[in-house]
């Protein structure tokens, strides 16, 4: 909300300058976002008038000026304005005046002398206007300085309320909270009513008491409407960011940010018979004062009169009904509506209003007649018009119940952590306005009318502690149980993993977890991927299953910025529908981690020669993840080029994938050349086990190499499982370290190298037993495999 | 005997004019070998009568031993000139690069989190988890956000299609619930409960993207529930986790009274540091409070008998305000030249 400073210093004016002043609103949770002065500084502009003028001899455009400014002498002044009267009041800038960005010096303009500078409101730095001299009313006293005349000293404060902070919505409730902050009382005496000079009325009827429980209403006859609003009105108005617009409908503005009770004039002649205040009925329409018709959901209070819906309650007012230029009677609503009948309806018709705004958070409901007296006092003052009897209809049953709130000081110290006396508390609360009592070791609390957010003890405490004021509170190290944490050695924290990685060369990313429809059917087969009901944008309409292709939009994104070699990972959550999915039933989130490598297998080096980062490379990064628990197995993936992808499994589980990118993905995606990619199950990677001791053996091993030729479609899991199958007791590791093909080995036939590890437990192995259990390990090979030894 | 004098003065000089071991080895035949100088000297000792024999065999074998240490000395200064040599040959230029991997890093967004959970877990607290797609009941209803909450509206909240109320988690506070509930329900039968600390960093969704707002963003809540929590510890660890993390004292902290439906008393905290290019700034850091009744007994947790605080900050913003990072959405777009800056 924003609002003149002077306003409000005339309601309550504490012994504080304006920077003070914002602050202490800001500590007290009414947010001061924005301080702007009214006008910047300037000095010795006075109310002048114009007591004639002539063309100026040399110019066309030009006029000068006799200008009274109060010191007996009238001055010359040069004045290029087009709208120079004679008789009329302006500024003007004496010489010797400092005005934003220039100083009034006596000049010669044309040949002719000028002794000062007739202003518009540009000039002196209050507008962008600048279609002429700044018009000051007739009665202006000339020779005053204009600071004071116009009361430019102002500041315009914007505060960020919180919603449950309504009460604020207006000068009085700022005003009321700024007195019981500083103990300077506020000026908010109840307006004394109108005489009653006529007997016009129109009954209300509340057809839904639930959701407007009080209603007001008062015919004003002899209504001028084309009536000026006064300036002062104006100024303050247009301080608060309201646009003046007619008498009328500035002074019901007016009324609700001096009060914070919205008001509704009607055009009273437009009205046939009593008002009612009624939910909808099927197939009615209204075309609301911003033009737009609408047909009410049936949750939209209704104003209504016997004809035909007039207004939405709350809301905005309708367009057939509103005050004109013609109008010469209204009608003036005054009402209280339930938050919950109001709130949300604005925002579903995708508008907003300042009364919709005040009452979805609450208005006071004690308010109604209090503002109908200041309006009326108001209209009868400025648009001369006569005032009615004031109707109220009011349901007392449904009108909201301050409930007596239990207060225990004890609570409020052991809850804010500090020591307070009761009378400091209970002086506190007074000063909002509540009412306190006794009960045993508690306090009965029962707040004010206009304060819709204090219902539980919480709340008083907060209340207790903003007027205390936050800062005052002393921070302190809270008192607890020194326990340790758990600390597992099996499972290893997340973020040593991403440490692992980056020191294995791989740079951490962060992706949307939304992703283009397309990238899930391509980089993880998925064609019934989780959507988002409103996606911002259609690229990023489904969560993703997969971190594939966040990571390849990445690389790509490095790519088009040049980049040579690019190796990159993400941690992230993965989504998918699953029927048996938790803790959100329906859906599995399961957190991944992802790593994708292209361009050199090392960084671009000397006394290296660059290669392209493999399969072999990338299964080597996955071994090191899962530290030798990983097995490969040849399986096709939708991102991977069918020869070059496999399963990873754990103990027997396929816990993730890994493989070079299908090379039509690589055209699809615009992609320099394939990266090489792996994605696990973030909980298994982090799965890592405790280490166990075994004893270390006393007798040495001895190593033998052997060379087997197979056919070229054994894989080399193959071979090593039938050689472990058939390998005798003393056999403790076979592994191979070379694979040829090539000279000498017949095409379709591959040469693997292995190298096997023989030891006993318990003594000094023998030569033959040597030579009889590689014979065993050749002979599996030859009998399952049609293998031989390489001659 | 001037001329065992003049032999050892000729040996030494033959073998001082040696270049190489081999020459060495030539020069010392001269002089000791099986027909050399002193050996013929030696055989001709059989000639002398026995009193000159012992006294001149005395001092042949003394020029004998003096050869043979001018000799070693010449070997030793052959062989550490050689190693002289190999060594200067096989010298590096120690200025070219290192070979190897490259290296790789972490998110900035991410050490941030470490740097967190660090300083939290240094004072007790858990790292919690909870699922990015959550129930209405736990993002909204459980944390005290009525039905017609403004954020609880479509322009606020990603909704997942084909399901009632399930969304987006707009915030990391859903975990607090699904915390306190396990917490409860592990010590129902105990007479009282210990206390649950626990902070939870996540990513969360709002439908929200412009220079400043990301619509995935990351968020860490943090929760300490007890006997003996208030407000004034709220204050104690917020403004303690400030010093630690921006690694300075010269803070200004402030609490301001502000709204959250999910906390009473509820406060804004703000901060300004007292040097560098903020200087003086408040900049809003977290939102904090008091954790509401509703929300605790939503949790399973008897609110007349325990309190809490809770606390939710932003790790983009807290990134960008400890490297100076001046545009949020450079931490999603992955740009290798960017996230390189942040490597160890």
């Amino acid at each position: 909300m924003q609002f003149s400073e002077q306003w409000l210093r005339a309601l309550c004016n504490p012994p504080l300058n304006s920077e003070e002043l914002c602050h202490l609103l800001t500590m007290a949770g009414l947010e001061v976002e924005e301080v702007e002065a009214v006008a910047p500084p300037f000095t010795s502009v006075v109310v002048a008038q114009i007591v004639s003028f002539e063309k100026h001899p040399n110019a066309d455009k030009l006029r000068v000026c006799r200008v009274d400014v109060g010191r007996g002498e009238l001055l010359q002044i040069v004045c290029g304005a087009p709208n120079v009267v004679e008789g009329m009041k302006a500024p003007c800038a004496m010489v010797g005046a400092k005005l934003p960005g220039f100083e009034i010096k006596p000049a010669k303009l044309r040949g002719m002398e000028s002794f000062g500078m007739m202003c518009s409101a540009d000039e002196l730095g209050m507008s962008q206007d600048h279609d002429g001299l700044l018009v000051l009313p007739a009665d202006a006293p000339v020779g005053a300085s204009i600071r004071e005349y116009l009361a430019l000293d102002d500041k315009k404060i914007t505060i960020k309320l919180t919603p449950n902070r309504a009460d604020c919505l207006s000068l009085a409730g700022v005003a009321r909270e700024l007195a019981a902050l500083t103990g300077t009382p506020a000026t908010l005496t109840a307006p004394l009513d109108v005489a009653v000079s006529h007997a016009q009325q129109r009954s209300v009827v509340l057809d839904a008491p639930e959701a407007c429980p009080r209603y007001c209403g008062r015919i004003f006859t002899g209504v001028n409407a084309k009536a000026a609003t006064p300036d002062w009105m104006k100024a303050r108005l247009e301080r608060c960011g309201v646009r003046s617009i007619s008498a009328v409908v500035d002074i019901t503005n007016y009324v609700m940010l001096e009060l914070g009770q919205p008001l509704h004039a009607f055009d009273n002649a437009k009205l046939s018979g009593a008002i009612h205040v009624r939910w909808p009925q099927a197939g009615e329409k209204l075309t609301l004062l911003n033009g737009q018709e609408i047909e009410p959901a049936a949750n939209m209070l209704l104003i209504a009169d016997e004809a035909r819906a007039l207004a939405l309650a709350g809301v905005m007012g309708g367009e057939d009904t509103g005050v004109s230029d013609d109008t010469t009677e209204i009608f003036l609503e005054s009402a209280f509506f339930q938050p919950d009948a109001i709130v949300g309806r604005a925002r579903a018709l995708n508008f907003s209003s300042d009364a919709s705004h005040r009452y979805e958070r609450g208005v006071d409901f004690e308010l109604a007649q209090r503002a109908m007296a200041r309006a009326s006092q108001l209209i009868v003052e400025i648009c001369g018009a006569a005032a009615g009897p004031v109707v109220e209809a009011a349901s007392a049953v449904h009108l909201p119940q301050r409930k007596a709130v239990n207060f225990r000081p004890d609570r409020a110290r052991k809850v804010l952590g500090f020591e307070v006396s009761d009378e400091a508390m209970l002086a506190s609360l007074s000063r909002l306005g509540m009412c306190t009592a006794n009960a045993g070791a508690a306090l009965q609390v029962i707040p004010p009318s206009y304060r819709f957010d204090i219902e539980i003890e919480e709340d008083l405490i907060e209340e207790v502690a903003r007027v205390y004021g936050y800062d005052n509170i002393q921070p302190l190290p809270p008192k607890g149980p020194a326990m340790m944490l758990a600390s597992t050695e099996a499972t290893r924290p997340v973020h040593r993993l991403r440490r692992q990685l980056a020191a294995q060369d791989y740079q951490e990313v962060i992706s949307y977890a939304f992703v283009e429809e397309a990238w899930e059917r391509d980089f993880a087969g998925n064609v019934d991927p989780v959507k988002l009901a409103n996606p911002i944008a259609s690229q990023m309409s489904v969560m993703r299953s997969s971190l594939v292709g966040g990571l390849v939009g990445a690389l790509s994104a490095n790519q088009r910025r040049r980049a040579s070699r690019v190796r990159l990972f993400e941690v992230g959550r993965c989504f998918a529908k699953d029927a048996a999915g938790l803790p959100v039933s329906g859906y599995s989130q399961p957190v991944r981690v992802a790593g994708l490598a292209w361009g050199p297998a090392a960084p671009e080096q000397w006394g290296q020669t660059s290669r392209r980062v493999d399969f072999y490379d990338v299964k080597r990064d996955v071994e090191l993840l899962l530290g030798g628990r990983a097995e490969f197995v040849a399986d096709k993936h939708p991102a991977f080029h069918p020869g070059r992808s496999a399963a990873v499994k754990v103990d027997g589980t396929v816990t993730g994938f890994m493989g070079e990118l299908h090379p039509a993905l690589v055209q699809r995606y615009d992609l320099v050349s394939a990266p090489v990619l792996f994605e696990l199950d973030l909980e298994q990677v982090l799965a890592a086990g405790v280490p166990s001791f075994a004893e270390l053996p006393r007798h040495p091993a001895v190593m033998r190499d052997l060379a087997l030729v197979v056919g070229n479609t054994v894989t080399a899991d193959v071979l090593l499982s039938v050689l472990r199958s058939a390998a005798t007791g003393i056999v403790r590791e076979v592994a191979v370290f070379d694979v040829y093909s090539g000279k000498g080995i017949e095409p379709d036939q591959k040469s693997i190298a292995l190298r096997v590890m023989l030891q006993h437990a318990e003594r000094t192995l023998e030569e033959t037993e040597i030579d009889n259990a590689m014979r065993t390990l050749i002979s599996a090979a030859e009998r399952e495999l049609g293998g031989r030894l390489r001659a | 005997m001037e001329n065992l004098d003049q032999l050892l003065s000729d040996a030494a000089a033959a073998f001082a004019a040696a270049a190489d071991i081999n020459a060495l080895e030539q020069a010392k035949a001269v002089f000791l070998g099986k027909s050399g100088s002193v050996t013929e000297l030696l055989k001709g000792l059989g000639k002398l009568d026995p009193e000159a024999r012992k006294s001149a065999g005395a001092e042949i074998n003394r020029c004998k031993s003096a050869i043979e240490q001018a000799l070693e000395a010449r070997r030793e200064a052959l062989r550490s000139a050689q190693l002289e040599a190999q060594l200067a040959a096989e010298a590096l230029d120690v200025t070219l690069p290192g070979r190897g991997m490259g290296r790789g890093g972490l998110h900035p967004v991410v050490r941030t989190q470490e740097r967190f959970e660090t300083l939290f877990r240094s004072i007790g607290f858990e790292v919690a988890d909870g699922p990015e797609i959550e129930e209405d009941w736990f993002n909204f209803t459980a944390l005290n956000t009525p039905d017609n909450h403004p954020a609880r509206s479509m322009h606020d909240t990603f909704y997942i299609e084909g399901a009632k109320d399930v969304l987006l988690r707009t915030h990391t506070s859903p975990v607090q619930i699904r915390a306190m509930q396990a917490h409860a329900a592990k010590f129902k039968d105990s007479a009282s409960m210990p206390e649950l600390r626990i902070i939870v960093p996540g990513r969360v969704y709002r439908v929200d993207s412009d220079a400043t707002h990301s619509p995935m963003f990351h968020q860490v809540e943090g929760l300490w529930v007890g006997e003996d929590i208030s407000f004034a510890g709220l204050k104690g660890v917020i403004i303690d986790f400030l010093q630690r993390f921006f690694e300075t004292d010269e803070l200004q902290v402030r609490f301001r009274p502000s709204f959250f439906p999910f906390t009473e008393p509820s406060a804004e905290i703000d901060f300004a540091f007292m040097s560098g290019p903020n200087k003086g700034r408040w900049l809003e850091i977290a939102g904090c409070g008091m954790v509401h009744p509703n929300v605790l007994k939503n949790g399973g947790i008897d609110a007349a008998r325990y309190t809490g605080f809770a606390f939710g900050m932003g790790l983009d913003r807290l990134t960008m305000l400890r490297y100076g990072v001046n545009d949020l959405r450079l931490f999603f777009e992955n740009d290798l030249r960017f996230l390189a800056q942040f490597q160890d």
